[in-house]
């Protein structure tokens, strides 16, 4: 064997081969791939690649993971689910809905649960893995929001996130509108009544995607091929992407010593990240599937078959649609009828608002960056106090959010709650419009409270919680001063000055017209960073005076 | 060596400014960077036998999930797919479903700690710093960009023959259409189709549970009852879509309780027919309260009165329910006098 490959090799392998004897296997492997792929320049790059450590970095793997899970759970169920609406008489194992009329897909479902051994598992693994998707995504993307993380050069990785949060979404709904149970067809009902709001084009587009009336036979053909091919084929790739830009623009980090924006501090990919990202991997897919094998999730067969002119109580989307529910469920039911035609206010605002609610929060790193001017990259982390504008209008949007959550299960808060259903229907059409603007106001405060806080800290050092008694009688409390690192991690945010519209007049004494998106800037600017909207950090003077003055107190 | 013994340069006294040593501030700027603090040793570093036990701890947890794969297919090939087995505090849960996914969920979780305890107790935890150099090209390499571009955009003579050009985004253009006229048959045109139910002159109003048709006296007073229009069956290849439009509700009002005249009129000895399809997005409509004559829509709470032209007295609605004229037929059965005058479910643009 050896001999073969040193009489075929070059003549240089050869000479090596023979100094060295026969290299291990691996490298050979190795060798022979990087001659056809040139993975050594890649490896040079990244095997030793630096990743910092903080608990927060782990959200956007939870995403990851379950992302693959369901692909692998997914590709299981294509084998057993029949995509079709024929109707069919049930036969099978589960006998309360023996004799009934369904259609192949909800019969296929039932027997992947019920006939298939481990398919109610992998079904199951499936939901809930979509249902951390999710929120994982959720989670992520508000961490990534109120860290800053999303300021240049990272505002098109933002938005290939926004991308899959949203297909991710569509994702979903087509995939539990696929068995065809009772509840899933009131969803596409839903969906059908909020497409035939739409003005001029909604009835054909209905007719379109059903294939006529609605429910027609076949929708569940087409919504498959959305959820199994088109939509995850789409988010794949925005996955690729959204990983090459993170090994690419490298992980940010937080502030603290050694940690600046030119360098990363962190573990190496081989062998930690390597360990504990592997290692993560399963333990997502450990604890998704202990809790598929306790936790039922979406019964179909105590829902029964898709009926149009029948429908359960308690009906509701999975959580990520929730927010849309709510916005249908508040709205007033305005029509306007005009000229033989009408104009279905009450579907069609809430259809508008829907991607209006999701587009605010993916324009924002986009707004930021006009207010601020600010060109440099950035890759230290902003602790969310330290931006409390952007950390207000977060919460703000989150509250929006959770009220339309909210008003999307007023029925359950209803009935759990003993409260009255139009009551909570009036919350919320309240609260849509008030509680953001409280949840800012409040956190803007509690921001810039921290802020002082933080500056109280620096310059008189950490309460220890030592009452100290004088000698005179007066009682004091000892501060410890912190250390050089905790100092630095405490100042080493960056404080913007509010943009100034410079000059009315240029150099030759004419007057120059300010345009309108100036003053609007100039306004953002002051509002962003102006006297009451931050706490100037602690001067190297200041600390000084108080610490040297009269020493520590 | 014995696993006792700690190499001398591990020991903590050999570790120099490590161990939480407070540093001296920088005189001139106590916020500057101190840098990178000293790299604190773990157990596992400094005592061989702790770096065993994280050892073993691996090795344990790796056995785990060996052996919890055993068990899953040991599961599988075992327990019948149809027992159900009580587990406290959960209830009644499938036996196979519970052990598939518990054997599973550990065989994974197992291989996950273990890794994540390798990589955190024997490992390297000593942090290095990689240097990050700017996203932006630097400007020669800008230049040299702008400048091919511009010798290949000119090489193509794009911009001069604006005639190739024209053509070419014409046709670029165009070319998609094909794939949007490809998508007409997907559907047929709505035409009138939304207007028009199953419901005429003289068609039986059937009962949707016993499936015969009905009398005035099966009708009682605070029941709520369905229909659907006679010879609609549920093997009817178009049941689904057919249904979902001449779905009908049947509730008995006192005479004098209903307030609407045409209601009234539409009525038959109280009996009122209003289609189940809710005008707000199409739900069927299934909650009646008897006291109030308010009929409740479950997905999205709108309310009508249905003693009151079903009129929206609650919920984001935005019209009445369509009423269906009823009558009795000659053998006493109650019948339709005709379709509804008005398109059954959610509104659209073309309802008017």
């Amino acid at each position: 064997m050896s001999t073969t490959t040193s009489t075929t090799g070059t003549p240089a392998a050869d000479a090596a081969g023979r100094s060295r004897g026969k290299a291990p296997a691996g490298e050979r492997v190795a060798d022979w791939a990087d001659g056809r792929l040139g993975i050594y320049s890649l490896a040079k790059a990244n095997m030793r690649k630096i990743f910092p450590d903080h608990w927060s970095f782990m959200l956007g793997e939870v995403c990851l993971y379950s992302f693959l899970i369901i692909i692998l759970t997914g590709v299981y169920l294509t084998l057993f689910f029949h995509p079709s609406m024929n109707e069919v008489e049930y036969h099978g194992s589960y006998v309360p809905l023996q004799g009934q009329l369904m259609s192949e897909a909800y019969k296929s479902t039932l027997d992947i649960s019920f006939d298939v051994r481990g398919g109610l598992l992998i079904r199951q693994i499936h939901h809930w893995a979509a249902l951390v998707f999710l929120a994982g995504m959720f989670v992520h993307m508000m961490r990534v929001f109120f860290t800053g993380a999303f300021r240049k050069p990272r505002e098109i990785n933002w938005l290939f996130g926004f991308l899959l949060f949203v297909l991710g979404m569509f994702t979903g709904f087509t995939g539990y509108s696929l068995p065809d149970d009772l509840l899933s067809g009131t969803g596409i009902r839903f969906m059908e009544g909020a497409i035939l709001s739409v003005p001029i084009v909604g009835t054909y587009l209905s007719f379109f995607l059903f294939g006529g009336e609605f429910p027609g036979d076949d929708f569940v053909a087409r919504f498959f091929s959305i959820h199994v091919l088109l939509l995850p084929g789409i988010m794949l790739g925005l996955v690729v992407a959204h990983l090459i830009l993170v090994f690419y623009h490298k992980h940010t980090q937080f502030a603290g010593p050694g940690k600046t924006n030119k360098n990363v501090v962190g573990m190496p990919l081989l062998p930690v990240y390597m360990a504990k990202a592997g290692g993560f991997f399963f333990l997502v897919f450990g604890v998704l599937a202990a809790i598929s094998a306790i936790a039922t999730i979406n019964p179909i067969w105590a829902l029964g078959p898709y009926r149009p002119d029948m429908v359960s109580t308690g009906a509701q989307p999975d959580w990520y649609m929730g927010f849309s529910e709510g916005l249908i469920r508040v709205m007033p039911g305005w029509e306007i009828n005009f000229w033989g035609h009408t104009l279905v206010l009450g579907v069609f605002i809430p259809l508008l608002i829907f991607p209006l609610v999701l587009v605010a929060i993916a324009v924002y790193p986009f707004i930021e960056s006009w207010v601020t001017g600010d060109k440099r990259e950035h890759h230290i982390l902003d602790r969310p106090r330290n931006a409390p504008t952007r950390t207000a209008f977060g919460v703000a949007w989150i509250t929006l959010y959770f009220v339309l959550l909210v008003g999307g299960g007023n029925d359950i808060w209803a009935t759990h709650f003993h409260l009255s259903i139009n009551a909570i229907t009036w919350f919320v059409r309240v609260a849509f419009f008030v509680a953001p603007v409280v949840a800012f106001i409040v956190t803007k405060r509690i921001c810039l409270g921290l802020q002082r806080r933080d500056k109280d800290k620096v310059l008189h050092g950490r309460e220890s919680g030592i009452i100290k008694r004088l000698p005179h009688g007066e009682f004091i409390e000892v501060h410890e001063p912190l250390s050089q690192e905790q100092l630095h991690t405490l100042t080493a945010h960056e404080q913007y000055k509010p943009v100034e519209i410079g000059p009315t007049v240029d150099e030759n004494g004419v007057e120059r017209k300010v345009k309108a998106t100036e003053k609007l800037r100039a306004k953002l600017s002051k509002g962003y960073y102006g006297e009451d909207a931050q706490i100037p950090k602690p001067t190297v003077e200041e600390y000084k005076e108080i610490t040297s003055g009269h020493g520590h107190h | 060596m014995s696993s006792q013994d700690i190499p001398e340069e591990n020991l903590p006294a050999e570790q120099g400014t490590a161990h939480g040593a407070v540093r001296v501030a920088d005189e001139k700027n106590p916020f500057a960077d101190p840098g990178l603090p000293p790299h604190e040793h773990r157990i596992q570093d400094i005592d061989e036998r702790a770096a065993k036990r994280s050892e073993r701890t691996v090795a344990l947890l790796f056995t785990l999930s060996m052996l919890a794969t055993v068990a899953f297919i040991a599961s599988y090939v075992t327990i019948p797919v149809d027992r159900s087995v009580y587990i406290f505090p959960l209830g009644h849960l499938s036996a196979l479903n519970f052990a598939l996914g518990m054997t599973l969920g550990v065989a994974l979780f197992a291989i996950g700690a273990g890794a994540v305890h390798w990589a955190r107790t024997l490992m390297s935890d000593q942090e290095l710093a990689d240097e990050r150099h700017p996203i932006e090209a630097p400007s020669e390499v800008r230049a040299k960009v702008m400048d091919d571009f511009r010798q290949g955009a000119k090489e193509s003579a794009l911009g001069r023959r604006k005639l190739i050009r024209n053509t070419m985004f014409g046709a670029l253009a165009l070319f998609p259409l094909s794939g949007v006229v490809l998508l007409r048959d997907l559907g047929p045109l709505p035409g009138t189709k939304l207007r028009h139910t199953l419901w005429s002159k003289g068609k039986l109003l059937v009962n949707m549970n016993t499936n015969e048709p009905m009398r005035p006296s099966d009708i009682i007073v605070g029941s709520l009852t369905f229909a659907k229009p006679e010879g609609l069956e549920e093997h009817d290849h178009e049941f689904q879509t057919e249904i979902a439009k001449a779905a009908l509700m049947l509730v008995r009002i006192q005479p004098d309780d209903i307030k609407d005249k045409r209601q009234l009129e539409w009525s038959h000895e109280g009996i009122v027919a209003y289609s189940k399809i809710c005008t707000h997005v199409g739900c069927p409509i299934s909650l009646y309260e008897q006291q109030t004559h308010h009929a409740l829509c479950p997905c999205h709470q709108s309310t009508f009165d249905l003693a009151d032209g079903a009129r929206v007295i609650f919920g984001p609605a935005g019209h009445a329910l369509p009423q269906l004229r009823i009558g009795v037929n000659d053998e006493g059965y109650l019948e339709a006098l005709g379709d509804f005058d008005e398109p059954v479910g959610p509104a659209f643009w073309e309802r008017g």
